[in-house]
């Protein structure tokens, strides 16, 4: 289906998110949309959903100007959006899911939509079954049920709001086949994106997104550095590598273990020095998280002993751990981290420790403002935390780290940021392990892995390996040790 | 009020929607008068006359309207307390059985202490606080049940509100129940002297408005400016961010309900010391239910609770008066679960525009 888009505004009080935006989207093809974070992309794709409406300005399907009330009806013309949150339903099951999307029919076809749902499964080599709990699935898996869902819908235009953040290299590269060959059958594409080298890979023709306008359409050869200087209208340089190790262990890990129902991981075995950063590889699901939850308190080793700067800490629990300087950014930003309905302002003042009784407004809204400045967060001291943007909303959940912390566990600190914003972030990160704060996290983006950590974990199938030095190893060796090679 | 002084685009866009919440409201209420005539033409009545009783009933003299107020405490006593199990995000539903156990306590204590030798002052305090407790410990059932258990606190309320009742009638046919022949009525009533005196001509005692008004304002006081209410706040939004970001979710939790229990426990001792001076089996005369409305009406806003829990009150009181109209005095229930239903209806159907908007 080809898309065409006349002339759309769209305001949110005084910005102006989309600022007449002339953009054809031929049959058949994968469009990417690059921009910074709000730049305008989600809003435009939301307008071409139906979340929200145009001030002003139409939309073409073939030609033909259409009005899209709402999702369901942006399904129902056959478009239809991967969210960078997936939306579903997770206390519920796979197939359930899909049943509750379909249209018609007093008496569900249980049978029916379980074969199909096999069948699109292998078609793109996903592994799904139709009984898995979605709350059990990682990010990375409730994106591929989403696209066979939209898929099983009949959806004729395909949108990706970042899809790839999140999720393993293995899936990542798996999304990209799967997306070339819908492509190759005629859907339509649309890959939103901060991430050149993605757009640049994977892409037919590019538009280009800057507060709020189209600044320019490419087509290959792709510049990198054109694209650099159009997103930001400047061009930006990669921070230096630099490690701020002493020898003093501020974490020992002695024989741990850890389960849950799906996977074990025995025998973990490390010391986690003071002022290092530790990164965490491996696909999405191999027990990164369970390994973050350990350190934070919030998930109990089955065996083995965690000591924290020497005192035994087994088996307390995370307000203890948070207590002792030890601090966790969940991946889920609006479901762990954030809490929507509350404004930044409160948002600041609970992450603080308070004795007092009565909220000091004047310090709160002095501090908030204080942070907003530091952090370059987009957004008043009332503004709640839902009305930001993605990228917003991990920069305020950066800013809500209290001052002193021994320890960062960070899951995907940079996903959903443009190159600018995480490379400020891991310059503030650094700032902390000057201080001999500690840093681990995990990430999908290798890279980042290589980059900004000291040692690196890799997680495969329920196995741990032993710490590798980032300095000498590469996106080859790791990618290898990802693929459960060389173990 | 700085913070929307200085952020005066975003203080307007507030105010803005203060306005539109004023509106709904309102609306509501209109559509609410409006099917309550319908119903009341159904039953061959005319409403506005109907409408001019209920006023008549709630304010045409000193002693109907102090019985307003007086009903009005017990009423916004209750939904003090459940604007702190609200705010967490916890539907209290068990409060009429908190205020039943409050009353049974409270009798109780009456009862034990009846013949020493203590000052009747001591011994009402004595019985307020037997009265809290016994709210304090029935509302911590259900908060118990819920941390522990993963029992959800609606049905867990539900079922402690049967609970109570149950306690209440037992104790008035078994062990408490009156010399000579056991009676639906109640217990024997209390002392004359441990009875809250009314002011002179009127049917309210100053002290159980002095405890209503207090209790009131620490209620705003807590939920708008201390740490305590953000913290339930942001429970009652997300507890397991407000968790990854320090608050002790189950320990607030048990204080929300801990909070409303006290205060079911105290309107429980006032209805035994001030309307009823005896144990019945339908101790809590609906307070609790009727607080649960005012709570959701007000959508959850601490200092309009006292408002609108005063139209209820003078709705319950003034509604007695359609009887001479051959109407059933229960009639003020139709309007006021209509208003209800109105305001969530109003409310919902803007927040689906909001969002295409």
């Amino acid at each position: 289906m080809k898309i065409s888009f006349s002339h759309i505004h769209k305001r949110f009080g005084n910005v102006h998110a989309n600022n007449d935006i002339n953009l054809v989207i031929p049959s058949g093809s994968i469009q990417g949309i690059l921009g910074e974070n709000g730049a305008g992309k989600s809003t435009l794709m939301k307008i071409l959903t139906g979340y929200y409406h145009a001030d002003s300005g139409e939309i073409l399907l073939d030609d033909r100007a259409v009005k899209i009330t709402s999702p369901v009806d942006a399904v129902r013309q056959g478009i239809g959006m991967l969210h960078q949150d997936p939306l579903d339903f997770p206390p519920m099951r796979v197939i359930d899911n899909f049943l509750l999307g379909s249209r018609g029919g007093l008496f569900p076809k249980r049978n029916e939509v379980e074969k199909e749902i096999l069948r699109l499964s292998r078609e793109f080599d996903f592994q799904i079954s139709p009984d898995t709990y979605v709350e059990t699935m990682t990010v990375g898996e409730r994106q591929q049920l989403e696209i066979l869902r939209l898929l099983w819908l009949g959806v004729k235009v395909l949108i990706l709001d970042e899809p790839t953040t999140g999720i393993s290299a293995n899936q990542r590269d798996k999304l990209f086949a799967t997306l070339i060959k819908l492509a190759k059958q005629g859907l339509t594409v649309i890959f939103v994106s901060h991430k050149l080298e993605e757009v640049e890979q994977l892409c037919d023709r590019v538009a280009v997104f800057r507060q709020g306008e189209v600044v320019g359409e490419v087509e290959p050869p792709y510049d990198t550095d054109e694209f650099v200087y159009m997103m930001f209208g400047k061009s930006v340089e990669v921070g230096e590598k630099k490690t701020f190790c002493t020898e003093l262990p501020l974490i020992q890990l002695e024989n741990i273990g850890l389960e849950d129902y799906r996977l074990h991981l025995g025998n973990i075995n490390l010391e986690i020095y003071q002022g290092e950063v530790i990164g965490l590889a491996g696909m999405e699901g191999s027990g990164q998280r369970l390994f973050l939850h350990m350190l934070t308190g919030l998930l109990r080793p089955v065996t083995g002993k965690i000591k924290l700067t020497g005192e035994d800490f087994t088996g307390k629990t995370y307000p203890f751990f948070q207590k002792a300087g030890v601090a966790y950014l969940p991946a889920a930003r609006l479901e762990e981290g954030l809490i929507p309905g509350m404004t930044l302002t409160e948002h600041f003042i609970l992450s603080e420790e308070h004795s007092e009784l009565f909220v000091d407004q004047k310090s709160a809204l002095y501090l908030t403002e204080e942070r907003i400045r530091d952090f370059y967060i987009k957004g008043t001291p009332v503004s709640m935390i839902e009305q930001l943007s993605g990228g917003n909303q991990q920069r305020a959940l950066l800013a809500l780290l209290r001052r002193k912390l021994k320890l960062i566990l960070m899951e995907h600190p940079t996903r959903g940021l443009d190159i600018e914003s995480a490379i400020w972030i891991w310059s503030k990160m650094k700032e902390r392990c000057k201080e001999c704060s500690s840093v681990v996290f995990t990430s999908s983006d290798l890279d980042e892995i290589i980059q900004y950590s000291d040692r690196i974990l890799v997680f495969f199938g329920g196995l741990v390996s032993e710490p590798i030095d980032a300095t000498t190893t590469t996106v080859d060796e790791l990618g290898q040790l990802i693929g459960g090679k060389g173990w | 009020m700085s913070v929307e002084l200085r952020y005066s685009r975003s203080a307007r866009s507030l105010n803005k929607s203060a306005w539109v919440n004023v509106g709904i409201r309102l609306s509501a209420i209109i559509l609410a008068l409006l099917f309550t005539s319908v119903i009341l033409l159904i039953a061959k009545a005319n409403p506005l006359q109907a409408y001019k009783s209920i006023l008549h009933g709630a304010f045409g003299s000193t002693i109907k309207l102090t019985s307003v107020i007086a009903s009005w405490v017990p009423l916004v006593i209750a939904t003090s307390g459940l604007l702190f199990t609200f705010t967490a995000g916890l539907w209290n539903i068990g409060m009429e059985g908190q205020i039943i156990m409050g009353s049974v306590f409270a009798v109780g204590a009456f009862r034990f202490l009846d013949d020493t030798s203590l000052a009747p002052a001591l011994v009402i305090t004595l019985a307020f606080v037997a009265g809290a407790v016994g709210g304090i410990l029935w509302a911590l059932l259900p908060g118990l049940m819920k941390i522990f258990g993963g029992v959800n606190e609606i049905f867990g309320g539900l079922g402690l509100n049967f609970v109570a009742k149950t306690v209440a009638i037992w104790l008035i046919f078994g062990p408490w129940k009156r010399p000579g022949v056991a009676s639906g009525s109640g217990t024997e009533w209390i002392d004359i002297q441990y009875r809250l005196p009314y002011l002179p001509g009127t049917n309210l005692s100053l002290t159980i408005l002095i405890i209503a008004v207090v209790i009131a304002i620490i209620t705003a006081v807590m939920l708008k400016g201390t740490h305590f209410g953000l913290r339930l706040k942001a429970i009652g939004k997300n507890d397991k961010a407000a968790y990854i970001l320090g608050v002790p979710t189950s320990r607030y939790f048990l204080l929300a309900f801990g909070i409303c229990g006290f205060f079911a426990g105290i309107a429980g001792s006032i209805l035994v010391t001030s309307k009823q001076y005896s144990l019945i089996p339908d101790a809590g005369f609906g307070y609790g239910f009727l607080g649960l409305l005012v709570a959701m009406l007000v959508n959850y806003h601490p200092i309009w609770s006292s408002v609108v829990a005063l139209f209820f009150a003078a709705l319950s009181i003034g509604n007695t008066e359609l009887q001479y109209m051959g109407l059933n005095s229960y009639f003020a229930g139709v309007l006021q679960g209509f208003l209800v239903l109105f305001v969530v209806l109003v409310d919902g159907v803007r927040k689906q525009l909001v969002k295409t908007r």
